[in-house]
């Protein structure tokens, strides 16, 4: 290797302390590529024994340019890339960012997208949730669960799939409305993978909820008060697991949240335990909703009609010049959204995602800002980790669920 | 959404002489920069605003102040959100940092810094967060061309 | 191992003679070279460098739908000295790619590396200054498996072309200079 190689091969970053406070101090590097963080983050640790003493959080390794690359896309053209933030539950994100540009043209979606995005909405957080709990429970060692949670995720995803045409990063949502209308046999489906779900988390709960070495590594393992958590921005269901009823669904509500009866989960102590179950807890609710949202969808169009930013129907577009000249327009310029700003949020799974758009009046945004869960929670990481051991950071870091599309954008 | 919470905040930021308004569903104002650090502390002692959710900038090139650097803030018990926004110049592009008052400030405006250059007065810390030490510029600007890689490795022939 | 013995004439390396003896030697070390590969070729461990979106296809090919198990390629070391398959899953971005290159080079021979999914292949639709366009810019691949994410069957298809390649490979375990 020559000198230049050898020197780009050090930390990108340095770390915030490379001598140790404590007298037995050691300083370890938990790195960007590690088997039990699921993602890529390294975290600097400073350790006295098995203690970690301090603990400096290193994220950004999977920062992909996406508000650069927004500023040359369309309104319509980025969707893809607003799949990609939180791409464990790629739905949400969508119908968050669409809210928002809808919002700011003053666009009215119908009454069925409305329902329709609110049942995919809690389709995909229980897609996310899964994923999360899977992966933190197999790094404890519990390779079953995994499994069983990975079997029914993947009927969910095919079912996406069936529905949207890709498995994992589904880009469904469209400025107006969705891209197009559920397929025959759909809601059946749904109904069966609903009553398996019961079945396979209820395997889930036998295996995990009283399992006592689960109970011994992860009760009193990262704790946080609601107050710290506040402090340092928490939001989503590690705020609920501190006690706090902080849900947007329920505080502010947005799409069909009003019209749903539904609990808002809390955890008792802000540990690790409380986040596994108020996320168990959490999917449960969200099928129960599902259920409702079956029940209540009405018929209808699926994208509003307005020329704006809903593409015409194609049989016009062949026949008439105007609706030529408007689907041109809308592919090659993109929607012409007013100048302005907004700042709107969902609840996603991991939290309260934002998005703050400015649009300087042209079909492409001037500027679109995320406001990811993920990355605030890193902030906030070394609150979690500092006193407990190093194997906890294991436990710790798949409770928190840092998406790595989210957090590093 | 407790708008009455949004109606007392304006009426107080209006005796303070300045002008918020409501847009979207939160109420938005824009400061000059000394007024920053009191708003917010007025916000969040005595208004309830205790989530900080957000600090970004924006780059309009062709104005001079080029940057408007805004902060949104959400208070958990009536459930608000309020916008604030500053300008800065690009030849001093300093903002009073937020670290002493919420500890989810630290990230973002490391985050800030990294992507549009402003610098955080009473932040410490702003090494590279999305970044690495050697990156030149900074890319999020829009004098920044989007292709201009900057790569730590060599590439192979 | 007579036969090896005699066969120590010739200069080179003894593969590429037209006479008798060293045909013999050829074919042994063909069957030699197959048995190997078959060997290899069911027994990889792959080194999973996961960092996005793909490792969702990755955790659906490794589990129970479809299985990578059944191919040998399931059980991931995530010891670069243990692995040799490196699996770069997801996009690698210009601050990732020092540790890419690390990881691939404490790998010892013989090692594979898989560019799964396009971010890996050639930096997907992140055209930009934080991505790097393509991992073999800094290593060298041998199989790349494009789709953003690939559906788990392209993933195995990828697998199983490996799997030719490593079983249609030399394996110069033993050669004359041994």
């Amino acid at each position: 290797m020559t000198e230049h190689a050898e020197e780009n091969l050090r930390n990108p970053v340095r770390p915030a302390f490379d001598t140790p406070c404590t007298e037995d101090g050691v300083i370890v590097n938990i790195g960007p590529s590690h088997p039990a963080t699921h993602g890529t983050l390294q975290i600097i640790a400073e350790l006295s024994g098995e203690k970690v003493v301090r603990a400096d959080v290193h994220c950004g390794y999977l920062h992909r340019g996406f508000e650069k690359e927004c500023e040359t896309h369309t309104w319509h053209t980025l969707i893809p890339y607003v799949d990609r933030l939180n791409y464990c539950s790629a739905l949400i994100n969508d119908f968050a960012y669409c809210d928002a540009v809808e919002t700011l043209m003053g666009v009215e979606i119908t009454p069925r997208t409305r329902y329709l995005r609110t049942l995919l909405s809690e389709y995909s957080r229980i897609a996310d949730h899964m994923t999360c709990i899977a992966a933190s429970v197999m790094e404890l060692g519990a390779m079953t669960a995994f499994l069983y949670l990975m079997t029914i995720r993947d009927w969910i995803y095919e079912h996406l799939a069936d529905l949207t045409g890709a498995r994992v990063t589904h880009s469904y949502g469209r400025i107006g409305g969705l891209a197009h209308d559920l397929p025959e046999g759909w809601l059946d489906r749904l109904a069966q993978i609903l009553d398996e779900y019961e079945e396979y988390v209820g395997r889930i709960h036998g295996l995990m909820d009283r399992n006592r070495i689960f109970i011994d590594r992860t009760r009193d393992v990262g704790v946080i008060s609601t107050e710290d958590a506040i402090h340092w921005g928490f939001t989503g269901p590690m705020l609920r697991s501190t006690g706090a009823a902080r849900d947007l669904r329920r505080d502010t509500p947005y799409l069909a949240y009003s019209e749903l009866d539904f609990e808002v989960p809390v955890g008792i102590n802000g540990d690790n335990y409380d986040r596994y179950y108020v996320r168990m807890r959490e999917m449960d609710e969200s099928v129960h909703m599902i259920r409702q949202l079956m029940q209540l969808l009405p018929e209808g169009p699926i994208n509003v009609d307005d020329r704006r930013c809903a593409f015409p129907e194609k049989p016009l577009v062949y026949t008439e010049i105007e609706s030529l000249i408007n689907h041109f327009k809308l592919v090659i310029d993109g929607p012409q959204v007013p100048a302005g700003e907004i700042y709107l949020a969902h609840e996603a799974a991991n939290g309260e995602l934002g998005f703050y758009l400015v649009s300087d009046g042209t079909g492409t945004p001037h500027k679109v800002h995320v406001r990811a869960p993920s990355f605030v929670h890193m902030g906030g990481l070394h609150k979690l980790l500092e006193g407990y051991q190093l194997a906890d950071v294991v436990s710790t870091f798949g409770t928190v669920n840092m998406i790595g599309g989210e957090c590093d954008r | 959404m407790n708008q009455e919470l949004l109606e007392r905040v304006r009426t107080r930021l209006v005796s303070e002489g300045r002008e918020p308004e409501f847009a979207h569903g939160l109420l938005a104002l824009s400061l000059p920069r000394p007024a920053l650090l009191d708003t917010v502390r007025l916000l969040k002692g005595e208004f309830g605003f205790d989530l900080f959710l957000d600090v970004t900038a924006v780059d309009w090139p062709g104005r001079d102040p080029r940057f408007d650097v805004v902060f949104h803030f959400y208070s958990t018990r009536d459930h608000v959100r309020v916008r604030l926004k500053t300008a800065v110049p690009e030849n001093d592009p300093v903002v009073d940092s937020l670290v002493p008052l919420f500890g989810s400030a630290a990230f973002m405006e490391r985050e800030c810094h990294d992507m549009y250059g402003i610098e955080f007065r009473g932040n410490a810390d702003l090494r590279p967060i999305l970044l690495y030490e050697g990156f030149q510029g900074h890319p999020l600007r829009k004098d920044y061309p989007k292709e201009r890689e900057q790569p730590l490795v060599r590439y192979r022939k | 191992m007579m036969v090896f013995a005699a066969l120590r004439l010739g200069n080179g390396d003894g593969m590429n003679q037209g006479d008798q003896k060293t045909g013999a030697f050829e074919y042994l070390t063909t069957r030699k070279d197959e048995l190997i590969g078959w060997a290899r070729k069911f027994s990889i461990f792959p080194y999973p460098f996961v960092t996005a979106c793909c490792a969702m296809e990755f955790m659906s090919v490794s589990s129970t739908l479809y299985d990578t198990d059944r191919f040998g390629a399931a059980l991931p070391r995530f010891s670069p000295r243990q692995s040799d398959l490196l699996m770069v899953v997801g996009t690698i971005t210009h601050k990732q790619a020092p540790i890419l290159k690390k990881v691939y080079e404490q790998m010892c021979e013989p090692k594979w590396v898989m560019a799964f999914g396009v971010c890996a292949t050639s930096g997907g639709f992140y055209q930009n200054y934080a991505a790097l366009q393509g991992i073999d810019k800094i290593i060298p691949v041998d199989v790349y498996i494009p789709g953003c994410p690939p559906r788990p069957e392209s993933v195995i298809d990828g697998i199983m072309q490996l799997q030719d390649r490593i079983a249609g490979s030399k394996h110069p375990i033993i050669n004359e200079t041994f």
